[in-house]
Formats: C-alpha cells, sequence, structure tokens
C-alpha cells in the first residue's frame, strides 16, 4: 500500500517535472523571440490545470496515507496553484495573459516561477524514490 | 518671489476664497478675488500673479559663463531641426535645379523628385531658424529681467511688513544678482542667490534698471493688467519676429541646397538679425553690459534656462500632411535592395525585463511609508480653511528658521551641491550649459511660491548636450525623456525616486521630414539599430553603433553622398545628419505584398442608435470625406450594420443599387459573397455613394432594440483577414445577443464612493481575444462609443486596446439634444477619416546597451520583448515606457534611443520612420534632478497609476501617486542635505511636480468622492494611455487664459494674422473675477466662462449679445463679428485648436451655478467637497515627508 502511493507520486512527480520543463523552455522560447506571446500563452494555459491537478494529487495522496511531513511540505505549492488560478482577472484569458506578459517584469517572474516548481519538484522525487525504496523494503522485511 | 497667495501679510490674500466651500448657492464667492479690491492695495504688476514669477529666469543672463566656453553654434536644435513648412517653400525652388545624382547610376528617372525632398529640409535647416534662434534667446532674457522690474514694487512692502518669509524666495534683483551670478558662474554651483535680494537696495537700483532697459522699447512700463501682457511681449515677439525673418529671408537668401553650406555660417545671420528684425527690441536690462556676449554666442546659454519663455517653434505641428508622401511616392519604387538585412526578429540583447522602480508605488515602500498609515484626503485638515492665509501652523514652523537661514547670506548655498562645480567642468566640453542644470536644481519653497506656472506652455528643459548633438537630437514632441539625463546606475536611480522612462509620438504629423530612398539601409550588424546623427565614424570605412558599440563597415554606397554629391563623406549623409528621418523600404522588409488602405464600418443600427441620430452625421461626414481617405486607386471600402442580425452591403459594380444581405445566424456568422462586400472604392464609388446616401433612412423605423457587436465583429474580423485595415465601429449601447455580450456592472451609488472603483477592467476576455486575432491579422479596430448609458467601455475598449486602435466617446451623444457633441463628432470623424494612417506597422524601441523596457504603456500590442505590433498607426496615438538600467552605463557619456517605425503606407509603400534621441549619461544625483522633466514624469506616473488602479486598486493609485511626490522631494532633501532649507523644497525642475499630481487626482480617472460615471472614468484611463503627451498634460493641468482684454501687445503674427498670447493663469477661482472672460483649454474641450459683470463691450462684441442676460445658454462657438476683440478672440482660440489633432469642442458657461460642475471642477488649485486644495495638498506632503 504504502509502496503503491509512493509510486504513484513519483509517476505524478515525473509529469509535473517534465511540466515544469515544458513551462521554462516555453517560456525562455518566448524570451528569445522564437515564438510570439501569443502563441506562447495559448500552449502554457493549456498546461495551467493538469500542473494544478498534479499538484494536488500529490498533496491528497499524502494526506490520506498519512505523511504529514511531505503533505506539508506539497500544501504552500498546491494553494498558490490554486490561488493563481483564482486571481486571474476576468479579462484575461488565463494565467499566461499575451498583452501583459511582456509588461511589468512578469515573464521574469513566471521564469522564475517555474524554476523554482522544478526544483521543488526535483526535491519530491528523490522524496519519493527514497520513500518508495523505504517502504519496498519494509514490505520485503514484512514478509 | 512673494507669493501673495501664501502669505498672511498680503492683503490680497483676504479676497481668496474658496469657491467650493459655498456650496452650490447662486453666491458666487469667487466673485470678490482678486478683481475688485486688489488693484486698489496693489498698484503693480503682481495682479497676475501667474507673470512674475519667473524671475530667476534672468539669472543665467546675469551670470555670464566665460566666454570662451561659447559655442560656435547657438542655435536652439529643436527650432533648427522643424523649421515651418513656409522656408520649406521657399527652399524648393531653389533647390529644385540640382539633381539627385544617381549613385553610380543605378537610381531610376524617378529619382529627381525626392531630390527635393532631401534638398528641401536640408536647405532651411540652419538658416532661417538660426535667424530667430538668438532673437527669441534674448527675449526671454529680457524678459525675466523686466519681470524684475515690476515685482518690485510688490516686494518693497513685503520686506517693510517685515514678513521674515519673503526673503527666502525672493527674487534675485538685478544688481545684487549680478554679483550672484558672477559668483555662481565661478562657482559654478552657487544657484540659489535669492535670500538677500529683498531686504537689499538693489531692488531700487533693479527699479532703475528697467526703465533704462526698456528705454528702447516703444512700449512704456505698464503697471496693473498691462504689465503681464507686456512681458509677455517680449519672448512673444521674439518668435512672431522670428517667423517674419523666416519669410522675408528665405526666398531671397542663399538657400543652401546642401546639408553642410549652412552651418558653418551660423554666425552671420545670428549677429545680423537679432538687432534689426526687433521692432520692440530693448536692450535693456542688468544683463545689458553683457549684451555683446549674449548675441556672441550666450543665445544658446539663456535659452535653455528661459525655456518657458520659449515659444514651442518647432511645435506647430500643422497638420500639413507629409507633403513628400506624394513627392516621393513614385521616387523610391521597390528598388532592390543591396545590403540591406530581413526584416527577420532582430536577436534582441534585453533579456532582463527587471522589474524596474515604481517610485511611488507601496511595492517599493519607502522606510516610512507614509501613506499606508494616512487616513484619507482631507482627514487631516479638518479645521484649515481655503485661504491660504488662514494656515499660519506650519508658517510658524518655518519662520524661526529664518535668522539662521539669512544669517550666512548666500555663501552656504554654494555647498549644497558641491559636485556641481567639479562637475561642470567636467562637462565643459561636453557642453557650456551648466546654468541649465543649476536653473533645475534652484531649490523653491513650494509653500511660498505660488506662481510657478511658466507664463506658457513651453518646450522642456534640453538634455545638457554639446550644442552640435543638441542640434541634431530629436524633437521633444516626438520623442521625449522622464529624466533628460540618465543616471549612470540603477541605485542612482533609485535614490532619485524618480521614474525613468520615455513618451513617444513617433508618427504624428510632421512638415518637415527627410525621406531617404537608399539601396541600402545601413544598420549596425548586431544589434539592427539604424545608422544615426550619433554614432562615430572610427575612420572613413568604419563606424561604431552608438548602442551595442559594435563597428561596423560604411557600405559602399554609403560612402556616396547624394545631397553634396561628393564621394566619402559619410557623415554628410541625411540620415547621419537628422536624428528623425524615413526610409522608404525595400522588398526585405515585408512579409507580403504591402497591402491596400482597407476601411471597414460597423455601424450599430439597433432603435437606440437610431434614436441618437448618429448614422446622419457619419454618412454625411464621409460623403464628404470620400475622396480624402488615406489611399491609392486599390483602397477598399465595406459596410456592416448590426442589431439583432448582421447586415452586409453588396456594392459590387454593375449592380443598380447596394445590395443588403442579412445574416440572422449569429452564433456562426458566415460572410454571404466574400469577393463583394469590400469593394474597390475607385471602382464603386457610385454604389458607395448611393448606400451613405440611403443608410440613414433606411432604418428609421426600426424596433429591434438588441445590438450584437460580437458577432458583427466577428463577421468584420471574416471580411478584413484577407487584407488586414481598419475597422471602425460605432456602437450605441451595451451588447446584448451572441458572443461577447455584457452585463451592466456599474451601481450608480457608488460612483462617488471614496472607497475604490470596482469593474476597471474588461468583464469578458472575448474583445481581448478578438482583438489579438485582428492584431495579428494586420486589421486596427477603432470604437466610438456613442452611448448615454452604461455601456461597460472597460470591456469595450479592450478591442481597440490591443489592436492599436483609438477609442473615442460621446457620452450622451443625441444629433438634436446634445449640439456640442453632435458638432464634435463632426469635426472629430473630419479628421478621423481623413488623417494619416499607416497599416501593418510594427515599432521596435532599441536603447544604449544596459538600458532596457521593461514596461510598455499605449494601445498595441506587445509581440515579443521590444516588438510592438500596430496593425494601424495613426498620427495621434502617443505611447510610453518605462525603463530600467540593468548595466552600469559608466563607460559611456552618452545614452541613446532609438524608435523605428515600419509601417505601409496609404499609398502601399513600406516606410520605416526612425527617431533618434540622444542623452548625456551623468553620476551625480544632482544632475538627474537638474535634468528632471516634470511634464513626462506626470504623463509616465500617470500611465503607472492607471495600471496600478486596474490591476490593484484605484486607492493604491492615488497613495501611489502622492509617495512619488514624497520620495522624490525626500530624495532632493537628502542629497542637499547639508543645505538648511525649510518648508517644502522642490528643485525648480520639479516645481511643478506635486501640482501636477494633485491634478491627476483630481482627473476623472483617478478622483475618488466625486461622482463619476464608470464609462467616463474608463474612457479619461484610456486617454491618458494612448494620446500624446502635450495633449495629456492639456487634460490634466488646463490652460487658463483671461481673454475678455486680449491686447496686441506680445502677439503672435503668422500668416499675416495676429494672435494675442494672454498669460497663463493658475487653476484657482482666485484667478476669475466677475468682470471677466476665461478661456478654460482642457484639451478636449474648451469652456469660455463669462462672468456676470462681465464688460458689456466684450458680451457685445465677442459674443453678439445684447447683453449678459441673453447669452443663451448653449453657445458652442464665438459669432465671427466684424469687431477688433472678436477677431482677435476667434483668432486666439482658432490658434489653439490648431495646435491640437483634434478640435476641442468649445462651450460658452455663463457664471451660473449650473456651470459650476463642468468649470469649475477643472479650478484644481481649489480645495473641493473631496479633494485637497494646492496648499493642502503641499501641507500633506510635507507632514508624510517629516513622519
Amino acid at each position: 500500500m504504502e509502496a503503491a502511493v509512493f509510486i504513484l507520486s513519483l509517476i505524478d512527480c515525473c509529469a509535473l517535472i517534465f511540466l515544469s520543463v515544458y513551462f521554462i523552455i516555453t517560456l525562455s522560447d518566448l524570451e528569445c523571440d522564437y515564438i510570439n506571446a501569443r502563441a506562447c500563452c495559448s500552449k502554457l494555459n493549456k498546461w495551467v490545470i493538469p500542473e494544478l491537478v498534479g499538484q494536488a494529487l500529490a498533496t491528497v495522496l499524502m494526506l490520506v496515507s498519512m505523511h504529514w511531513f511531505i503533505f506539508l511540505l506539497n500544501v504552500p505549492v498546491a494553494s498558490w496553484n490554486v490561488y493563481r488560478y483564482v486571481k486571474v482577472p476576468m479579462g484575461n484569458m488565463g494565467v499566461f495573459d499575451p498583452t501583459e506578459i511582456h509588461n511589468r517584469g512578469q515573464l521574469k517572474s513566471h521564469m522564475k516561477e517555474a524554476m523554482i516548481k522544478l526544483g521543488f519538484h526535483l526535491l519530491c522525487f528523490f522524496i519519493y524514490l527514497y520513500s518508495t525504496e523505504k517502504a519496498t523494503k519494509t514490505t520485503l522485511y514484512d514478509n | 518671489m512673494s507669493a501673495p497667495g501664501f502669505t498672511n501679510l498680503n492683503p490680497s490674500v483676504n479676497n481668496y476664497v474658496n469657491p467650493t466651500q459655498n456650496g452650490g448657492g447662486g453666491a458666487t464667492p469667487y466673485h470678490n478675488g482678486p478683481g475688485q479690491p486688489l488693484p486698489a492695495m496693489y498698484p503693480a504688476s503682481n495682479y497676475y500673479t501667474g507673470v512674475p514669477q519667473q524671475g530667476y529666469l534672468a539669472m543665467p543672463g546675469q551670470l555670464p559663463p566665460p566666454p570662451s566656453k561659447a559655442p560656435p553654434m547657438n542655435t536652439d536644435f529643436s527650432a533648427t531641426y522643424y523649421h515651418n513648412s513656409h522656408s520649406q517653400a521657399g527652399a524648393g525652388p531653389g533647390v529644385g535645379p540640382t539633381p539627385y545624382p544617381p549613385p553610380h547610376g543605378l537610381q531610376t528617372p524617378t529619382q529627381p523628385p525626392s531630390t527635393a525632398t532631401h534638398s528641401v529640409s536640408g536647405a532651411p535647416q540652419y538658416q532661417p531658424p538660426a535667424s530667430y534662434a538668438t532673437p527669441a534667446n534674448y527675449y526671454g532674457q529680457r524678459y525675466g529681467t523686466s519681470s524684475q522690474g515690476q515685482q518690485q514694487p510688490m516686494l518693497v512692502p513685503a520686506s517693510s511688513s517685515s514678513n521674515p518669509l519673503f526673503p527666502i524666495v525672493s527674487y534675485p534683483s538685478g544688481p545684487g544678482s549680478s554679483e550672484y551670478g558672477t559668483l555662481r558662474s565661478s562657482q559654478g554651483a552657487a544657484e540659489r542667490p535669492p535670500i538677500p535680494a529683498v531686504i537689499q537696495p538693489p531692488t531700487h537700483s533693479a527699479l532703475q534698471q528697467y526703465p533704462q532697459g526698456n528705454g528702447a522699447t516703444p512700449k512704456p512700463a505698464q503697471q496693473g493688467y498691462g504689465a503681464p501682457p507686456l512681458t509677455q511681449t517680449a519672448t512673444v515677439n521674439g518668435q512672431s519676429n522670428a517667423v517674419q525673418q523666416c519669410y522675408d529671408q528665405t526666398p531671397p537668401g542663399p538657400v543652401g541646397p546642401h546639408y553642410s553650406s549652412a552651418s558653418p555660417s551660423l554666425e552671420g545671420p545670428v549677429r545680423g538679425h537679432a538687432p534689426s528684425g526687433t521692432p520692440s527690441t530693448s536692450v535693456h536690462s542688468s544683463p545689458s553690459r553683457q549684451q555683446g556676449l549674449l548675441y556672441g554666442g550666450y543665445g544658446e546659454n539663456s535659452a535653455p534656462s528661459s525655456s518657458t519663455g520659449l515659444p514651442g517653434d518647432h511645435s506647430s505641428s500643422s497638420s500639413d500632411q507629409d507633403d513628400e508622401d506624394e513627392e516621393d511616392e513614385e521616387a523610391g519604387g521597390d528598388s532592390s535592395s543591396t545590403t540591406t538585412g530581413s526584416a527577420s526578429p532582430v536577436p534582441n540583447s534585453y533579456e532582463s525585463l527587471e522589474g524596474g522602480i515604481y517610485p511611488g508605488s507601496s511595492s517599493v515602500p519607502p522606510p516610512a511609508d507614509p501613506t499606508k498609515q494616512a487616513p484619507p484626503f482631507g482627514y487631516n485638515y479638518p479645521a484649515m480653511q481655503p485661504g491660504y492665509q488662514q494656515s499660519p501652523t506650519p508658517r510658524a514652523g518655518s519662520s524661526p528658521s529664518h535668522g539662521g537661514y539669512n544669517a550666512p547670506g548666500y555663501q552656504p548655498y554654494s555647498q549644497p551641491f558641491p559636485s556641481l562645480s567639479q562637475l561642470s567642468t567636467a562637462l565643459g566640453g561636453l557642453s557650456g550649459v551648466s546654468e541649465q542644470e543649476v536653473e533645475g536644481l534652484r531649490p523653491v519653497n513650494l509653500l511660498q511660491e505660488r506662481n510657478l506656472l511658466p507664463l506658457k506652455r513651453g518646450t522642456p528643459a534640453e538634455p545638457n548636450l554639446s550644442s552640435n548633438l543638441r542640434k541634431m537630437n530629436c524633437s521633444p514632441d516626438t520623442f521625449r525623456c522622464t529624466l533628460s539625463s540618465i543616471p549612470q546606475t540603477q541605485a542612482l536611480l533609485n535614490k532619485a525616486r524618480l521614474p525613468l522612462g520615455l513618451l513617444l509620438h513617433p508618427f504624428r504629423d510632421l512638415t518637415q521630414l527627410p525621406v531617404i530612398t537608399s539601396n541600402t539601409i545601413v544598420r549596425c550588424r548586431s544589434c539592427r539599430t539604424y545608422i544615426n546623427p550619433f554614432v562615430s565614424f572610427l575612420d572613413q570605412h568604419r563606424w561604431k553603433c552608438n548602442l551595442c558599440y559594435r563597428v561596423n563597415d560604411v557600405p559602399d554606397e554609403f560612402m556616396y553622398n547624394p545631397v553634396t554629391r561628393s564621394y566619402g563623406e559619410p557623415h554628410k549623409r541625411p540620415e547621419v545628419q537628422n536624428s528623425t528621418v524615413e526610409f522608404i523600404a525595400s522588398s526585405d522588409y515585408m512579409l507580403r505584398p504591402p497591402q491596400p488602405a482597407a476601411y471597414l464600418f460597423v455601424l450599430d443600427v439597433s432603435h437606440n442608435a437610431v434614436e441618437s441620430g448618429y448614422l446622419n452625421v457619419l454618412c454625411q461626414s464621409l460623403l464628404e470625406n470620400l475622396e480624402k481617405l488615406p489611399g491609392d486607386s486599390r483602397t477598399r471600402i465595406g459596410f456592416l450594420t448590426f442589431d439583432s442580425t448582421i447586415h452586409f452591403y453588396n456594392l459590387q459594380e454593375g449592380l443598380s443599387q447596394p445590395q443588403m444581405l442579412v445574416v440572422s445566424d449569429i452564433d456562426d456568422v458566415f460572410i454571404p459573397t466574400p469577393d463583394s462586400l469590400l469593394v474597390n472604392l475607385k471602382e464603386s464609388h457610385e454604389m458607395v455613394k448611393d448606400l451613405l446616401n440611403a443608410l440613414p433612412a433606411m432604418f428609421t423605423h426600426t424596433r429591434e432594440t438588441h445590438s450584437a457587436l460580437g458577432p458583427a465583429l466577428q463577421a468584420a474580423y471574416k471580411l478584413m483577414s484577407a487584407t488586414g485595415g481598419r475597422v471602425s465601429v460605432f456602437q450605441t449601447q451595451l451588447p446584448s445577443l451572441g458572443a461577447g455580450l455584457l452585463q451592466s456592472r456599474e451601481d450608480p451609488n457608488l460612483r462617488s464612493s471614496t472607497k475604490g472603483v470596482q469593474h476597471l477592467g474588461p468583464a469578458t476576455d472575448f474583445y481581448k481575444k478578438l482583438a489579438l486575432d485582428c492584431s495579428g491579422q494586420q486589421i486596427g479596430v477603432d470604437l466610438f462609443l456613442l452611448s448615454s448609458q452604461y455601456s461597460d467601455l472597460a470591456s469595450l475598449a479592450c478591442m481597440s486596446k490591443y489592436s492599436a486602435g483609438s477609442i473615442f466617446y460621446y457620452p450622451g451623444f443625441h444629433h438634436v439634444h446634445s449640439p456640442a457633441q453632435n458638432l464634435k463628432l463632426q469635426q472629430d470623424l473630419h479628421r478621423y477619416l481623413t488623417r494619416k494612417i499607416g497599416f501593418e506597422a510594427v515599432m521596435r524601441i532599441r536603447c544604449t546597451k544596459g538600458l532596457s523596457i521593461h514596461t510598455f504603456h499605449g494601445n498595441f500590442f506587445v509581440r515579443s520583448t521590444d516588438l510592438l505590433s500596430l496593425a494601424n498607426v495613426n498620427p495621434d496615438s502617443g505611447f510610453a515606457v518605462q525603463m530600467s538600467i540593468d548595466e552600469s552605463l559608466a563607460d559611456t557619456s552618452l545614452a541613446c534611443f532609438q524608435a523605428a517605425l515600419l509601417y505601409t503606407s496609404s499609398k502601399g509603400k513600406r516606410r520605416i520612420r526612425v527617431h533618434t534621441l540622444c542623452l548625456p549619461v551623468v553620476s551625480q544625483l544632482s544632475d538627474v534632478f537638474a535634468g528632471a522633466d516634470v511634464e513626462a514624469i506626470t504623463c509616465l506616473l500617470a500611465n503607472m497609476a492607471i495600471d496600478r488602479s486596474i490591476s490593484s486598486s484605484l486607492l493604491d493609485a492615488r497613495d501611489a501617486l502622492v509617495n512619488a511626490v514624497v520620495d522624490s522631494l525626500e530624495a532632493y532633501r537628502a542629497n542637499g542635505s547639508n543645505l538648511q532649507l525649510s518648508g517644502l523644497t522642490a528643485p525648480a525642475a520639479l516645481r511643478l511636480f506635486p501640482l501636477y499630481v494633485l491634478a491627476l487626482l483630481k482627473q476623472k480617472a483617478l478622483r475618488t468622492g466625486t461622482s463619476t460615471r464608470l464609462d467616463d472614468r474608463v474612457f479619461a484611463m484610456c486617454e491618458f494611455k494612448s494620446q500624446p503627451l502635450k495633449q495629456i498634460m492639456r487634460l490634466i493641468h488646463p490652460d487658463l487664459y483671461r481673454v475678455d482684454n486680449l491686447t496686441e501687445q506680445g502677439a503672435l503674427h503668422l500668416n499675416e494674422r495676429m494672435i494675442p498670447q494672454p498669460p497663463l493663469l493658475q487653476l484657482s477661482a482666485e484667478k476669475l473675477s466677475r468682470d471677466g472672460a476665461f478661456l478654460m483649454d482642457c484639451g478636449s474641450v474648451m469652456y469660455l466662462w463669462v462672468g456676470k459683470c462681465c464688460d458689456e463691450m466684450f458680451v457685445r462684441d465677442v459674443l453678439g449679445c445684447p447683453d449678459y442676460a441673453s447669452i443663451p445658454p448653449d453657445m458652442t462657438e464665438i459669432p465671427a463679428l466684424e469687431t477688433t476683440a472678436s477677431e482677435r478672440t476667434r483668432a486666439f482660440v482658432s490658434w489653439l485648436q490648431e495646435a491640437r489633432a483634434f478640435c476641442a469642442a468649445f462651450c460658452v458657461l455663463k457664471d451660473e451655478p449650473s456651470a459650476k460642475s463642468s468649470f469649475f471642477q477643472h479650478l484644481i488649485e481649489d480645495r473641493s467637497e473631496s479633494a485637497f486644495s494646492y496648499y493642502e495638498f503641499l501641507l500633506h506632503i510635507q507632514q508624510q515627508m517629516s513622519k
């Protein structure tokens, strides 16, 4: 059971890492003018919800399996994702708005955010990996 | 300067009654303003307080800098650069014969016309302006001194009444100041000598000098009313003479056909002309002994400092459409380009989009963020009386310090900016204008000096550059920086707490524009900067880019100068001689063949729209201007109307009459006949006319009240996407059907809430998406909103905001009930339909390495980091950008900015308009302050505040604005910390900053507490974001003139027209009087306020009414009467109108309570129910600073 939870989180985490990398690549493409803002934002906005769901999934998994520490680690990021999504003004086209992304250093802050998330997911990845290992070992010994 | 309004000792202030205090009653308290009682007590000129304050202007003249520093060319750059069209006309013929020699025989025979343009622009460039640059300067100086003379009567009683306050701010009087002057120029720093001036006898000698000086003048020194006009005369005559001289001179004069010819001989004309061409020349004033110097080359020095006095010749952006448009169309051809780079996206080096500073923002809170604790406005001063005189507290606080202040004399004043002396020596090589710096830094005690307004809207302080660079620099009307001296590092910028940004008006109508048809457009290979006057040529074959410092090769073709027909002089090419040039671009700059001009009109024909009657006005206007629509033989036009269904009009030639096609499926709009809806204007001319004639009557009996705007826009998008072009949408109500329908969000009860305003942002992203789609297909959407009810402009405006369109709003439009609006719509439409237009445009703004742009303001879509996509570009839109300094600029002394606008002209030519601005880089905080351009700062702050109020909240934005003032004044105080200044001091360059910010806070866009309709507010915001600086400034701080006593004195003579130049008055009811008539110019509307006891003569001669009572309530123009007074008034008003693109609505208001809301809300120096008076605001700031 324990092991299953962590393996699931591990897969989830991998997906989130890939997503973060995708965000970073797309944003830096925009920064370097390889794609235009419109395309970039519509690409990224598509993945905002999946990211939110993925993060929430990991959080819920930790909650139900009662791994409090990892749960607390995940809560801020999950709530940030929700907050960010909810706070989008009515007139905007999503979390990433092509008309504003070049203003007031938004691109920079999006980039920073994606970087931090990548780091966080990597950290989580190793935690899950370690926990999986531990869980599988314990199950082995139990048997 | 004794500020009468602020001093309790001054009798005049007792009359200062705040009108708003007395509520809306019939009583008109402002009547006992200075009008009657004042003259009795006040013999002298300070009646018009607006005038004399410029005493300090005289200073530069009084301190002669060492003559050796005199730069050889002392022409005012801007005057030089934008010659007026007359000189062009004169030059034309002289130049025509010089053929444009085809370089390497490559050019086509169509070349000569373009030669004319080149040479024309080259020829008058130096001559005529040179002739008047000096008189103007000269006058500026004389003016300053004469105002001193007038000042005296006021000063004397003041000091005799032992008011300790006066000395602080008093003028340097003539002789006294000349002492200071020497002191200052030698020390290079002592800029504020004023202190002891009043107490000293020099006052007397100044008085004596005054008559002396005026001896030569035909005009006697006048007192009272006459005085201000006199001073004004001086300045203005300078210009008028200049203009006349221009006329006289140019045609016979040796019109140099070559760019280079005139420049060396500048000195000649200058000397020769200044004395002769000035009828009212009085060689006068204390600096009279330096007069020779002045002529000799110091004109320049006085120029910037007397900037207020210098009329902005170059700004006379008469609406002459660029003539060269026609001349050159045939010239360039799509000649094959040889070495030009491709239009592919430039690899940009501005990686950093680091958020810049927002000095006032609470995100960067100052150590003690005051407004956080600050209660809402008005709270702090419950007992504050409207009259300034009744607030003795601060005065008392400040006066004790006086003893110490006066005692040491002016010595201490040389200390506070020790750096200045070093700096001026350091910059000696760069320029000889440290006076300007000094002037900009002069501390002004805001609480005591009231008359801070310049005499008239002047040109901004010029950047401290060498005369050569300055002469070539871009016109401040086109390109302006908030800090005309760029700080070296971000740290320094942060210290100054001022925003750094640019204000652009790139496509404005120019009377003179060098157009270059060259096979090679020389650009930097790495940053793609266009070659400009500020690059350096290392040798004959290499030039160094001034933005990225890369060394580039000079292409062979560039070595040949077609203007001088010489080889090996790349630095004489027009590109390198002018900072504003236009290139005819080759096919490398096209992604597709240049599009034809295409216009689509999308008209609301629901019941509401028909009721308002706009269709008639529009169709009439279109019929009149159909021929004048910019375009060529390919021009296309189409119409689309909508209510709950969408109606297309088949205008294919060959049909007997226009055919209406109705599409009622608004959920999935399709185009019924794709080919015949957007038709060639030439071919289907008759059909279009038929339709326009029929259209107003077609829907008269409609009962359809719904409006399906969204689907109509989708249809328009589909219709236009093949070509691109302009869509003009006329909407009269809230869209209620189909995609993009909107709900009313306004709660009328909250209109005057002080708790912030909701719904400033769009309700849906439909219009934004549509705009971006349009922008992608090069379609610009212009919105005309003519509604009487809430129409959610915040959402609708998006369609124009992001597609680079423009927004027009006529609240409560009705063709019968609101004649003023009706007239305005007619005039606006005329301009709108005939103005120049550029299609499929992009603009890129590049800056020197180390600077980066992080925020853009205006109507456009930012496609990539520094590329603005403008589907349409029109001559009336302005842009603003904010910058930050990423890397230290220590290794350079000049920072450059280049805006390049690539567009397709209405004639189907691809053109690039390039503007380059060059500014000095400074390392001292004092220099940053000295170079601050308060108008530009205000406009940029307005843009930032609007962004903030949409993204955060209105209250936040207001706090940020107040903080911006507090922070910058604090920074200034900290900078001159060893200067024991009492009260609230600002550097002279920023002396109007608090006033402008207060004005901003009272703007419709940002005010709280006063009832403001949401749409009005949003429209005001849109205007701030998209108007050019001049227009914004008129909106923020309207111009007030007294017009019932217009005289010829100081009048401007243009084309045989005499245009009176009344002085600018402060926006305070104190300046109004019952027996006068006052004109207030608010940018988009002008009010003529007629006092109850106004001169019968004026009412009869100008307004054409027998007496005051019979003035009709809704007069919208001044009748054309054959009287002098009428002619003068009309000349003045039409002169004001000509200075803007869209005519202002004109409105005659009687002195009645009903006029209150419209007129008195603009008197921003007065207190209103919900906002501070100017003086209260200053006290508020002072309090915040001391926290």
